[in-house]
Protein backbone atom coordinates (compact mmCIF):
# COMPACT_ATOMS: atom_id res chain seq x y z
CA UNK A 1 0.00 0.00 0.00
CA UNK A 2 1.14 3.54 -0.66
CA UNK A 3 1.76 6.11 2.05
CA UNK A 4 -1.60 7.69 1.32
CA UNK A 5 -3.50 4.41 1.16
CA UNK A 6 -2.28 3.51 4.65
CA UNK A 7 -3.13 6.99 5.91
CA UNK A 8 -6.65 6.68 4.50
CA UNK A 9 -7.15 3.31 6.22
CA UNK A 10 -6.05 4.80 9.53
CA UNK A 11 -8.34 7.82 9.11
CA UNK A 12 -11.24 5.47 8.43
CA UNK A 13 -10.49 3.36 11.49
CA UNK A 14 -10.44 6.38 13.75
CA UNK A 15 -13.58 7.86 12.22
CA UNK A 16 -15.62 4.92 13.52
CA UNK A 17 -15.25 6.25 17.07
CA UNK A 18 -17.03 9.33 18.36
CA UNK A 19 -15.66 9.24 21.88
CA UNK A 20 -12.09 10.25 22.52
CA UNK A 21 -11.59 7.44 25.01
CA UNK A 22 -12.27 4.95 22.23
CA UNK A 23 -9.88 6.77 19.92
CA UNK A 24 -7.19 6.52 22.59
CA UNK A 25 -7.90 2.84 23.02
CA UNK A 26 -7.43 2.35 19.29
CA UNK A 27 -4.21 4.35 19.42
CA UNK A 28 -2.93 2.10 22.19
CA UNK A 29 -3.87 -0.97 20.19
CA UNK A 30 -1.61 0.31 17.43
CA UNK A 31 1.09 0.70 20.08
CA UNK A 32 0.71 -2.94 21.04
CA UNK A 33 1.29 -4.00 17.43
CA UNK A 34 4.51 -2.01 17.13
CA UNK A 35 7.54 -4.22 16.49
CA UNK A 36 9.84 -4.28 19.48
CA UNK A 37 12.90 -2.10 19.04
CA UNK A 38 16.18 -3.92 19.58
CA UNK A 39 17.21 -3.25 23.22
CA UNK A 40 20.62 -2.16 21.89
CA UNK A 41 18.86 0.72 20.19
CA UNK A 42 16.79 1.70 23.18
CA UNK A 43 19.54 4.02 24.38
CA UNK A 44 20.13 7.72 24.81
CA UNK A 45 21.60 8.13 21.31
CA UNK A 46 18.25 7.28 19.75
CA UNK A 47 16.05 9.37 22.05
CA UNK A 48 14.06 12.08 20.31
CA UNK A 49 14.17 15.58 21.80
CA UNK A 50 10.96 17.51 22.26
CA UNK A 51 8.81 14.79 23.80
CA UNK A 52 7.82 14.85 27.47
CA UNK A 53 7.76 11.09 27.46
CA UNK A 54 10.74 9.15 26.15
CA UNK A 55 10.68 8.15 22.48
CA UNK A 56 13.38 6.01 20.90
CA UNK A 57 13.59 5.85 17.12
CA UNK A 58 16.05 3.74 15.15
CA UNK A 59 16.48 3.57 11.38
CA UNK A 60 18.32 1.10 9.17
CA UNK A 61 18.77 1.30 5.42
CA UNK A 62 19.40 -1.58 3.00
CA UNK A 63 20.27 0.79 0.12
CA UNK A 64 16.70 0.64 -1.12
CA UNK A 65 14.33 1.08 1.81
CA UNK A 66 14.48 2.48 5.32
CA UNK A 67 13.13 0.41 8.15
CA UNK A 68 12.13 2.16 11.38
CA UNK A 69 11.79 0.63 14.81
CA UNK A 70 10.65 2.65 17.81
CA UNK A 71 9.35 2.61 21.35
CA UNK A 72 8.08 4.94 24.06
CA UNK A 73 7.66 4.67 27.82
CA UNK A 74 4.17 6.20 27.56
CA UNK A 75 1.52 4.08 25.88
CA UNK A 76 -0.28 6.89 24.08
CA UNK A 77 3.00 8.11 22.64
CA UNK A 78 3.89 4.57 21.70
CA UNK A 79 0.63 4.45 19.76
CA UNK A 80 1.47 7.64 17.93
CA UNK A 81 4.96 6.54 16.97
CA UNK A 82 3.50 3.17 15.91
CA UNK A 83 1.24 4.97 13.44
CA UNK A 84 4.22 6.81 11.99
CA UNK A 85 6.25 3.62 11.71
CA UNK A 86 3.31 1.87 10.05
CA UNK A 87 3.08 4.63 7.45
CA UNK A 88 6.76 5.42 6.86
CA UNK A 89 8.69 2.23 7.53
CA UNK A 90 9.89 0.11 4.59
CA UNK A 91 9.83 3.09 2.23
CA UNK A 92 12.46 4.64 0.03
CA UNK A 93 14.10 7.83 1.25
CA UNK A 94 12.24 9.77 -1.45
CA UNK A 95 8.87 8.42 -0.34
CA UNK A 96 9.58 9.42 3.24
CA UNK A 97 10.87 12.88 2.36
CA UNK A 98 7.89 13.68 0.16
CA UNK A 99 5.25 12.13 2.42
CA UNK A 100 2.47 14.56 3.30
CA UNK A 101 1.17 13.31 6.63
CA UNK A 102 -2.39 14.60 6.45
CA UNK A 103 -3.64 11.84 8.73
CA UNK A 104 -2.35 13.80 11.75
CA UNK A 105 -4.95 16.51 11.23
CA UNK A 106 -7.66 14.20 9.87
CA UNK A 107 -7.47 11.87 12.85
CA UNK A 108 -7.40 14.90 15.12
CA UNK A 109 -4.07 14.07 16.66
CA UNK A 110 -2.79 17.60 16.36
CA UNK A 111 -5.78 19.32 17.92
CA UNK A 112 -6.54 16.69 20.48
CA UNK A 113 -3.15 15.97 21.82
CA UNK A 114 -1.77 18.58 24.15
CA UNK A 115 0.58 21.13 22.61
CA UNK A 116 3.70 19.61 24.12
CA UNK A 117 2.65 16.20 22.94
CA UNK A 118 1.96 17.64 19.53
CA UNK A 119 5.48 19.04 19.52
CA UNK A 120 6.69 15.57 20.31
CA UNK A 121 4.78 14.34 17.28
CA UNK A 122 6.42 16.94 15.06
CA UNK A 123 9.82 15.96 16.47
CA UNK A 124 9.15 12.35 15.56
CA UNK A 125 8.17 13.23 11.99
CA UNK A 126 11.14 15.58 11.69
CA UNK A 127 13.53 12.90 12.89
CA UNK A 128 12.17 10.32 10.43
CA UNK A 129 12.52 12.75 7.53
CA UNK A 130 16.03 13.66 8.68
CA UNK A 131 17.05 10.01 8.53
CA UNK A 132 15.64 9.78 4.99
CA UNK A 133 17.47 12.92 3.89
CA UNK A 134 20.74 11.72 5.40
CA UNK A 135 20.53 8.35 3.64
CA UNK A 136 19.56 10.01 0.36
CA UNK A 137 22.48 12.43 0.64
CA UNK A 138 24.85 9.51 1.30
CA UNK A 139 23.45 7.74 -1.78
CA UNK A 140 23.92 10.81 -3.95
CA UNK A 141 27.48 11.16 -2.73
CA UNK A 142 28.22 7.54 -3.58
CA UNK A 143 26.69 7.94 -7.02
CA UNK A 144 28.76 11.06 -7.69
CA UNK A 145 31.96 9.37 -6.54
CA UNK A 146 31.14 6.24 -8.57
CA UNK A 147 30.61 8.28 -11.72
CA UNK A 148 33.94 10.06 -11.47
CA UNK B 1 -16.30 32.08 55.20
CA UNK B 2 -18.11 33.03 52.03
CA UNK B 3 -20.13 30.19 50.58
CA UNK B 4 -18.19 28.06 48.09
CA UNK B 5 -20.62 28.63 45.22
CA UNK B 6 -20.21 32.38 45.68
CA UNK B 7 -16.42 32.07 45.84
CA UNK B 8 -16.42 30.07 42.62
CA UNK B 9 -18.63 32.66 40.98
CA UNK B 10 -15.86 35.20 41.66
CA UNK B 11 -13.62 33.29 39.21
CA UNK B 12 -15.18 33.46 35.74
CA UNK B 13 -12.97 30.74 34.25
CA UNK B 14 -14.18 28.15 36.76
CA UNK B 15 -17.52 28.08 34.96
CA UNK B 16 -16.01 27.10 31.64
CA UNK B 17 -16.24 23.79 29.82
CA UNK B 18 -13.38 21.73 28.45
CA UNK B 19 -14.35 19.18 25.77
CA UNK B 20 -17.95 19.85 26.83
CA UNK B 21 -17.20 18.84 30.40
CA UNK B 22 -17.08 21.22 33.36
CA UNK B 23 -13.50 22.37 33.97
CA UNK B 24 -11.88 20.89 37.07
CA UNK B 25 -8.80 22.97 37.66
CA UNK B 26 -6.16 21.20 39.73
CA UNK B 27 -3.11 23.01 38.42
CA UNK B 28 -3.05 25.82 40.94
CA UNK B 29 0.61 25.36 41.84
CA UNK B 30 1.47 26.24 38.24
CA UNK B 31 -0.79 29.25 38.21
CA UNK B 32 -3.98 30.26 39.96
CA UNK B 33 -7.13 31.57 38.33
CA UNK B 34 -8.08 35.22 38.68
CA UNK B 35 -11.07 36.65 40.52
CA UNK B 36 -13.19 39.18 38.69
CA UNK B 37 -12.00 41.95 41.01
CA UNK B 38 -8.41 41.44 39.79
CA UNK B 39 -9.50 41.29 36.16
CA UNK B 40 -11.48 44.51 36.65
CA UNK B 41 -8.61 46.26 38.40
CA UNK B 42 -6.29 45.60 35.47
CA UNK B 43 -9.02 46.50 33.02
CA UNK B 44 -9.54 49.77 34.87
CA UNK B 45 -5.86 50.66 34.53
CA UNK B 46 -6.07 50.54 30.76
CA UNK B 47 -9.53 52.02 30.38
CA UNK B 48 -9.26 54.91 32.81
CA UNK B 49 -5.79 55.93 33.98
CA UNK B 50 -3.07 54.19 31.98
CA UNK B 51 0.03 56.38 32.00
CA UNK B 52 3.67 55.84 32.83
CA UNK B 53 4.42 56.02 36.53
CA UNK B 54 6.85 58.25 38.40
CA UNK B 55 7.52 60.38 35.33
CA UNK B 56 4.71 62.55 34.12
CA UNK B 57 3.64 65.92 35.40
CA UNK B 58 0.13 65.22 34.28
CA UNK B 59 -2.87 64.00 36.18
CA UNK B 60 -3.03 60.49 34.72
CA UNK B 61 0.58 59.78 35.55
CA UNK B 62 -0.01 60.96 39.09
CA UNK B 63 -3.00 58.70 39.39
CA UNK B 64 -1.16 55.65 38.01
CA UNK B 65 1.84 56.31 40.29
CA UNK B 66 -0.45 56.65 43.26
CA UNK B 67 -2.21 53.36 42.52
CA UNK B 68 1.12 51.63 42.01
CA UNK B 69 2.42 52.86 45.35
CA UNK B 70 -0.87 51.86 46.98
CA UNK B 71 -0.24 48.34 45.67
CA UNK B 72 3.22 48.41 47.23
CA UNK B 73 1.68 49.35 50.56
CA UNK B 74 -0.81 46.47 50.22
CA UNK B 75 2.04 44.03 49.68
CA UNK B 76 3.99 45.50 52.59
CA UNK B 77 1.09 45.14 54.93
CA UNK B 78 0.20 41.66 53.60
CA UNK B 79 3.62 40.22 54.46
CA UNK B 80 4.11 42.60 57.40
CA UNK B 81 7.31 44.17 56.15
CA UNK B 82 8.59 47.14 58.10
CA UNK B 83 8.72 49.65 55.30
CA UNK B 84 7.51 50.17 51.76
CA UNK B 85 11.14 50.65 50.76
CA UNK B 86 11.68 46.96 51.40
CA UNK B 87 9.15 45.93 48.73
CA UNK B 88 10.57 45.71 45.20
CA UNK B 89 8.30 44.88 42.29
CA UNK B 90 9.89 42.36 39.93
CA UNK B 91 8.75 40.10 37.10
CA UNK B 92 8.17 37.15 39.42
CA UNK B 93 9.94 34.71 41.73
CA UNK B 94 12.47 33.83 39.03
CA UNK B 95 13.24 37.50 38.40
CA UNK B 96 13.59 38.17 42.12
CA UNK B 97 15.99 35.29 42.75
CA UNK B 98 18.11 36.07 39.70
CA UNK B 99 18.33 39.67 40.85
CA UNK B 100 19.44 38.83 44.36
CA UNK B 101 21.81 36.11 43.20
CA UNK B 102 23.47 38.70 40.97
CA UNK B 103 23.56 41.64 43.39
CA UNK B 104 24.45 39.59 46.44
CA UNK B 105 27.01 37.65 44.45
CA UNK B 106 28.70 40.78 43.13
CA UNK B 107 28.95 42.23 46.60
CA UNK B 108 29.72 39.29 48.85
CA UNK B 109 30.65 36.06 47.06
CA UNK B 110 34.28 35.09 46.53
CA UNK B 111 36.10 31.95 45.40
CA UNK B 112 35.49 29.04 47.75
CA UNK B 113 32.42 30.57 49.39
CA UNK B 114 29.40 28.33 49.81
CA UNK B 115 25.71 28.75 49.08
CA UNK B 116 23.17 26.36 50.56
CA UNK B 117 19.95 25.27 48.87
CA UNK B 118 17.75 22.23 49.53
CA UNK B 119 17.13 19.14 47.44
CA UNK B 120 13.50 20.28 47.08
CA UNK B 121 14.16 23.46 45.15
CA UNK B 122 12.46 24.55 41.95
CA UNK B 123 14.99 25.14 39.17
CA UNK B 124 14.46 28.88 39.73
CA UNK B 125 16.15 28.55 43.12
CA UNK B 126 18.98 26.37 41.82
CA UNK B 127 20.14 27.69 38.46
CA UNK B 128 20.69 31.38 39.40
CA UNK B 129 22.91 30.23 42.30
CA UNK B 130 24.76 27.77 40.06
CA UNK B 131 25.39 30.59 37.59
CA UNK B 132 26.72 32.69 40.46
CA UNK B 133 28.94 29.81 41.61
CA UNK B 134 30.36 29.54 38.10
CA UNK B 135 31.06 33.26 37.92
CA UNK B 136 32.73 33.42 41.29
CA UNK B 137 34.20 29.98 41.83
CA UNK B 138 31.82 29.38 44.72
CA UNK B 139 30.29 26.05 45.74
CA UNK B 140 26.63 25.02 45.91
CA UNK B 141 25.78 22.79 48.88
CA UNK B 142 22.51 20.88 49.06
CA UNK B 143 20.42 19.93 52.10
CA UNK B 144 19.38 16.29 51.61
CA UNK B 145 15.83 14.96 52.05
CA UNK B 146 14.24 11.78 53.36
CA UNK B 147 11.72 9.59 51.56
CA UNK B 148 8.76 11.60 52.81
CA UNK B 149 10.17 14.62 51.03
CA UNK B 150 11.27 16.38 54.21
CA UNK B 151 14.67 18.00 54.61
CA UNK B 152 17.16 16.41 57.02
CA UNK B 153 17.60 19.24 59.47
CA UNK B 154 20.67 17.80 61.19
CA UNK B 155 22.38 17.50 57.84
CA UNK B 156 21.55 21.13 57.19
CA UNK B 157 23.23 22.14 60.45
CA UNK B 158 26.33 20.22 59.39
CA UNK B 159 26.46 22.13 56.10
CA UNK B 160 26.56 25.52 57.82
CA UNK B 161 30.14 26.72 58.03
CA UNK B 162 32.21 29.90 58.02
CA UNK B 163 32.31 29.53 54.24
CA UNK B 164 28.50 29.69 53.96
CA UNK B 165 27.51 33.11 52.64
CA UNK B 166 23.79 32.67 52.06
CA UNK B 167 21.06 30.04 52.49
CA UNK B 168 18.31 30.01 49.83
CA UNK B 169 15.44 27.61 50.47
CA UNK B 170 11.88 27.20 49.41
CA UNK B 171 9.06 27.60 51.88
CA UNK B 172 7.05 24.83 50.23
CA UNK B 173 8.15 22.19 47.70
CA UNK B 174 6.38 22.89 44.42
CA UNK B 175 6.68 19.28 43.25
CA UNK B 176 5.48 17.56 46.44
CA UNK B 177 3.70 20.23 48.46
CA UNK B 178 5.73 19.61 51.61
CA UNK B 179 6.28 22.58 53.91
CA UNK B 180 9.84 23.25 55.05
CA UNK B 181 10.72 24.35 58.59
CA UNK B 182 11.88 27.76 57.38
CA UNK B 183 11.74 29.42 60.77
CA UNK B 184 14.21 26.89 62.20
CA UNK B 185 16.34 27.13 59.05
CA UNK B 186 16.54 30.90 59.43
CA UNK B 187 17.30 30.74 63.18
CA UNK B 188 20.16 28.31 62.64
CA UNK B 189 21.65 30.42 59.85
CA UNK B 190 21.27 33.64 61.81
CA UNK B 191 23.03 32.19 64.81
CA UNK B 192 26.05 32.12 62.50
CA UNK B 193 25.28 35.50 60.90
CA UNK B 194 24.31 33.94 57.58
CA UNK B 195 21.46 35.60 55.65
CA UNK B 196 18.54 33.57 54.32
CA UNK B 197 16.39 33.94 51.20
CA UNK B 198 13.00 32.26 51.26
CA UNK B 199 11.37 31.26 47.97
CA UNK B 200 7.73 31.90 48.81
CA UNK B 201 6.30 31.03 45.38
CA UNK B 202 4.28 28.12 46.82
CA UNK B 203 3.96 29.46 50.34
CA UNK B 204 2.51 32.95 50.08
CA UNK B 205 -0.94 31.82 48.88
CA UNK B 206 -1.40 29.03 51.42
CA UNK B 207 -0.73 30.67 54.76
CA UNK B 208 -0.08 33.88 56.64
CA UNK B 209 3.41 35.17 55.90
CA UNK B 210 4.97 37.57 58.35
CA UNK B 211 8.49 38.47 57.25
CA UNK B 212 9.22 40.31 60.50
CA UNK B 213 8.33 37.31 62.56
CA UNK B 214 10.16 34.94 60.20
CA UNK B 215 13.09 37.33 60.26
CA UNK B 216 14.13 36.20 56.77
CA UNK B 217 16.53 38.49 54.95
CA UNK B 218 14.81 38.10 51.59
CA UNK B 219 11.37 36.77 50.68
CA UNK B 220 10.30 36.39 47.07
CA UNK B 221 7.08 35.38 45.35
CA UNK B 222 5.10 35.60 42.10
CA UNK B 223 1.82 37.41 41.65
CA UNK B 224 0.29 34.86 39.30
CA UNK B 225 0.37 32.13 41.93
CA UNK B 226 -1.60 34.30 44.32
CA UNK B 227 -4.56 35.08 42.04
CA UNK B 228 -2.87 38.13 40.48
CA UNK B 229 -1.76 38.63 36.86
CA UNK B 230 1.36 37.10 35.35
CA UNK B 231 4.57 39.04 34.96
CA UNK B 232 4.53 40.66 38.40
CA UNK B 233 6.41 39.49 41.44
CA UNK B 234 7.86 40.71 44.69
CA UNK B 235 11.28 40.86 46.20
CA UNK B 236 11.20 41.69 49.88
CA UNK B 237 14.59 42.46 51.38
CA UNK B 238 15.59 43.86 54.73
CA UNK B 239 16.47 47.51 54.26
CA UNK B 240 19.96 46.88 55.56
CA UNK B 241 20.63 44.47 52.68
CA UNK B 242 18.88 46.39 49.96
CA UNK B 243 20.82 49.52 50.90
CA UNK B 244 24.13 47.70 50.72
CA UNK B 245 23.51 45.70 47.55
CA UNK B 246 24.23 47.15 44.13
CA UNK B 247 21.34 47.22 41.63
CA UNK B 248 21.18 44.30 39.18
CA UNK B 249 19.68 46.29 36.33
CA UNK B 250 20.41 49.79 35.14
CA UNK B 251 18.02 52.10 33.35
CA UNK B 252 15.39 54.74 33.81
CA UNK B 253 13.75 55.52 37.14
CA UNK B 254 16.45 53.76 39.16
CA UNK B 255 18.86 56.68 38.99
CA UNK B 256 19.26 59.93 40.89
CA UNK B 257 21.73 61.60 38.57
CA UNK B 258 23.32 60.42 35.34
CA UNK B 259 26.38 61.83 33.63
CA UNK B 260 28.75 59.95 31.39
CA UNK B 261 31.33 60.11 34.15
CA UNK B 262 29.23 58.92 37.06
CA UNK B 263 25.70 57.81 37.87
CA UNK B 264 24.19 57.89 41.30
CA UNK B 265 21.32 55.61 42.13
CA UNK B 266 17.84 56.47 43.25
CA UNK B 267 16.72 55.62 46.77
CA UNK B 268 14.96 52.42 47.73
CA UNK B 269 12.86 50.79 46.41
CA UNK B 270 13.36 52.52 43.02
CA UNK B 271 17.05 51.62 42.89
CA UNK B 272 15.93 48.09 42.04
CA UNK B 273 13.10 49.00 39.67
CA UNK B 274 14.84 49.95 36.43
CA UNK B 275 12.68 50.82 33.45
CA UNK B 276 8.92 50.92 33.29
CA UNK B 277 7.72 48.27 35.69
CA UNK B 278 4.62 46.15 35.21
CA UNK B 279 2.50 48.67 37.07
CA UNK B 280 -0.77 47.21 35.79
CA UNK B 281 0.33 43.84 37.17
CA UNK B 282 1.30 45.41 40.48
CA UNK B 283 -2.12 47.06 40.76
CA UNK B 284 -3.68 43.68 39.93
CA UNK B 285 -1.60 42.13 42.70
CA UNK B 286 -2.92 44.74 45.09
CA UNK B 287 -6.46 43.78 44.08
CA UNK B 288 -5.66 40.08 44.59
CA UNK B 289 -4.44 40.80 48.11
CA UNK B 290 -7.64 42.75 48.82
CA UNK B 291 -9.63 39.79 47.55
CA UNK B 292 -7.78 37.25 49.71
CA UNK B 293 -8.22 39.44 52.75
CA UNK B 294 -11.92 39.77 52.07
CA UNK B 295 -12.18 35.96 52.08
CA UNK B 296 -9.87 35.67 55.08
CA UNK B 297 -6.53 33.94 54.94
CA UNK B 298 -7.07 31.82 58.04
CA UNK B 299 -10.33 30.53 56.57
CA UNK B 300 -8.51 29.76 53.33
CA UNK B 301 -5.87 27.77 55.21
CA UNK B 302 -8.54 25.86 57.08
CA UNK B 303 -10.51 25.05 53.95
CA UNK B 304 -7.43 24.01 52.01
CA UNK B 305 -6.37 21.71 54.82
CA UNK B 306 -9.77 20.02 54.70
CA UNK B 307 -9.36 19.52 50.96
CA UNK B 308 -5.88 18.06 51.46
CA UNK B 309 -7.07 15.61 54.12
CA UNK B 310 -10.05 14.57 52.01
CA UNK B 311 -7.98 14.17 48.83
CA UNK B 312 -5.23 12.23 50.58
CA UNK B 313 -7.76 9.85 52.08
CA UNK B 314 -9.80 9.43 48.91
CA UNK B 315 -6.87 8.97 46.57
CA UNK B 316 -4.99 6.68 48.97
CA UNK B 317 -7.93 4.33 48.66
CA UNK B 318 -6.87 3.65 45.07
CA UNK B 319 -4.45 0.80 45.53
CA UNK B 320 -2.44 1.49 42.36
CA UNK B 321 -1.80 5.08 43.47
CA UNK B 322 1.40 6.07 45.23
CA UNK B 323 1.74 9.55 46.72
CA UNK B 324 5.16 11.23 46.65
CA UNK B 325 5.72 13.59 49.55
CA UNK B 326 3.93 12.20 52.56
CA UNK B 327 4.88 14.76 55.14
CA UNK B 328 2.22 15.77 57.66
CA UNK B 329 2.96 19.37 56.80
CA UNK B 330 1.74 20.05 53.29
CA UNK B 331 -0.16 22.48 51.15
CA UNK B 332 -3.11 20.93 49.26
CA UNK B 333 -1.00 19.16 46.66
CA UNK B 334 -1.05 15.46 45.76
CA UNK B 335 1.91 14.36 43.65
CA UNK B 336 1.41 10.78 42.53
CA UNK B 337 2.02 7.95 40.12
CA UNK B 338 -0.22 5.03 39.18
CA UNK B 339 1.65 1.74 39.21
CA UNK B 340 3.59 1.54 35.95
CA UNK B 341 1.37 3.98 34.07
CA UNK B 342 3.34 6.86 32.60
CA UNK B 343 2.43 10.22 34.17
CA UNK B 344 1.84 11.62 30.73
CA UNK B 345 -0.71 8.96 29.82
CA UNK B 346 -2.54 9.71 33.06
CA UNK B 347 -2.47 13.45 32.44
CA UNK B 348 -3.71 13.08 28.86
CA UNK B 349 -6.71 10.97 29.81
CA UNK B 350 -7.62 13.18 32.77
CA UNK B 351 -7.46 16.15 30.40
CA UNK B 352 -10.06 14.48 28.21
CA UNK B 353 -12.32 14.38 31.26
CA UNK B 354 -11.90 18.12 31.74
CA UNK B 355 -9.47 17.69 34.64
CA UNK B 356 -6.37 19.89 34.47
CA UNK B 357 -3.33 18.47 36.27
CA UNK B 358 0.38 18.95 35.74
CA UNK B 359 2.63 16.12 34.64
CA UNK B 360 6.40 15.87 34.43
CA UNK B 361 9.23 16.99 36.66
CA UNK B 362 7.57 20.26 37.75
CA UNK B 363 10.83 22.14 37.12
CA UNK B 364 12.34 20.25 40.04
CA UNK B 365 14.39 17.48 38.46
CA UNK B 366 16.69 16.87 41.46
CA UNK B 367 13.85 15.77 43.73
CA UNK B 368 12.48 13.49 40.98
CA UNK B 369 15.96 11.96 40.71
CA UNK B 370 15.94 11.46 44.46
CA UNK B 371 12.88 9.24 44.11
CA UNK B 372 14.30 7.58 41.00
CA UNK B 373 11.40 8.71 38.82
CA UNK B 374 11.21 10.99 35.83
CA UNK B 375 8.06 12.78 36.83
CA UNK B 376 4.73 12.61 38.62
CA UNK B 377 1.15 13.69 38.13
CA UNK B 378 0.45 16.66 40.36
CA UNK B 379 -3.02 17.68 41.44
CA UNK B 380 -2.68 21.04 43.18
CA UNK B 381 -5.75 22.44 44.84
CA UNK B 382 -6.76 25.71 46.41
CA UNK B 383 -9.67 27.14 48.34
CA UNK B 384 -12.01 27.37 45.33
CA UNK B 385 -11.84 23.64 44.67
CA UNK B 386 -14.44 21.28 46.07
CA UNK B 387 -14.73 17.76 47.44
CA UNK B 388 -16.96 16.95 44.47
CA UNK B 389 -14.07 17.83 42.18
CA UNK B 390 -11.73 15.60 44.19
CA UNK B 391 -14.26 12.81 43.85
CA UNK B 392 -14.36 13.37 40.08
CA UNK B 393 -10.56 13.20 40.01
CA UNK B 394 -10.61 9.93 41.93
CA UNK B 395 -13.17 8.47 39.53
CA UNK B 396 -11.09 9.71 36.61
CA UNK B 397 -7.98 8.09 38.04
CA UNK B 398 -9.84 4.81 38.50
CA UNK B 399 -10.81 4.99 34.81
CA UNK B 400 -7.20 5.58 33.83
CA UNK B 401 -6.09 2.58 35.86
CA UNK B 402 -8.72 0.43 34.18
CA UNK B 403 -7.86 1.69 30.73
CA UNK B 404 -4.11 1.09 31.02
CA UNK B 405 -4.12 -2.19 32.89
CA UNK B 406 -5.93 -3.98 30.06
Amino acid sequence: MSVNEIQDTIIEEFSVFEDWMDKYNLLMDYGKDLDEIDPRHKVKDYLIDGCQSKVWLYAEYDSEKIRFTADSDALITRGIVALLVKILSNRTPDEIISANLYFIDEVGLRQNLSPTRSNGLSSMVKQMKLYAMAYKAADDRHAAEGGR
Amino acid sequence: MKEISLIRADFPILGSKIYDKPLIYFDNSATTQKPVSVINAVDEVFTTYNSNIHRGVHALSDQASEKYEEAREKVRSFINAGEQQEIIFTTGTTGSINGIAFSFGEQYIRTGDEIIVSHLEHHANIVPWQMLCERKGAVLRVIPVNNEGEILFDEYLKLLSPRTKIVAVTQVSNALGTILPVRKIIEAAHSRDIPVLIDGAQGIQHGVVDVKELDCDFYVFSGHKIYAPTGIGVLYGKKKWLSELPPYQGGGDMVANVTFEKTTYNELPFKFEAGTTNFAGAIGLGAAIDYLQSIGLSDIVKREHELLVYATERLSAIKELKIYGRSNLKIPVISFLLDKIHQYDTGMILDKMGIAVRTGTHCAQPIMDHFGIDGTVRASMCFYNTKEEIEALAVGIEKVVKMFSK
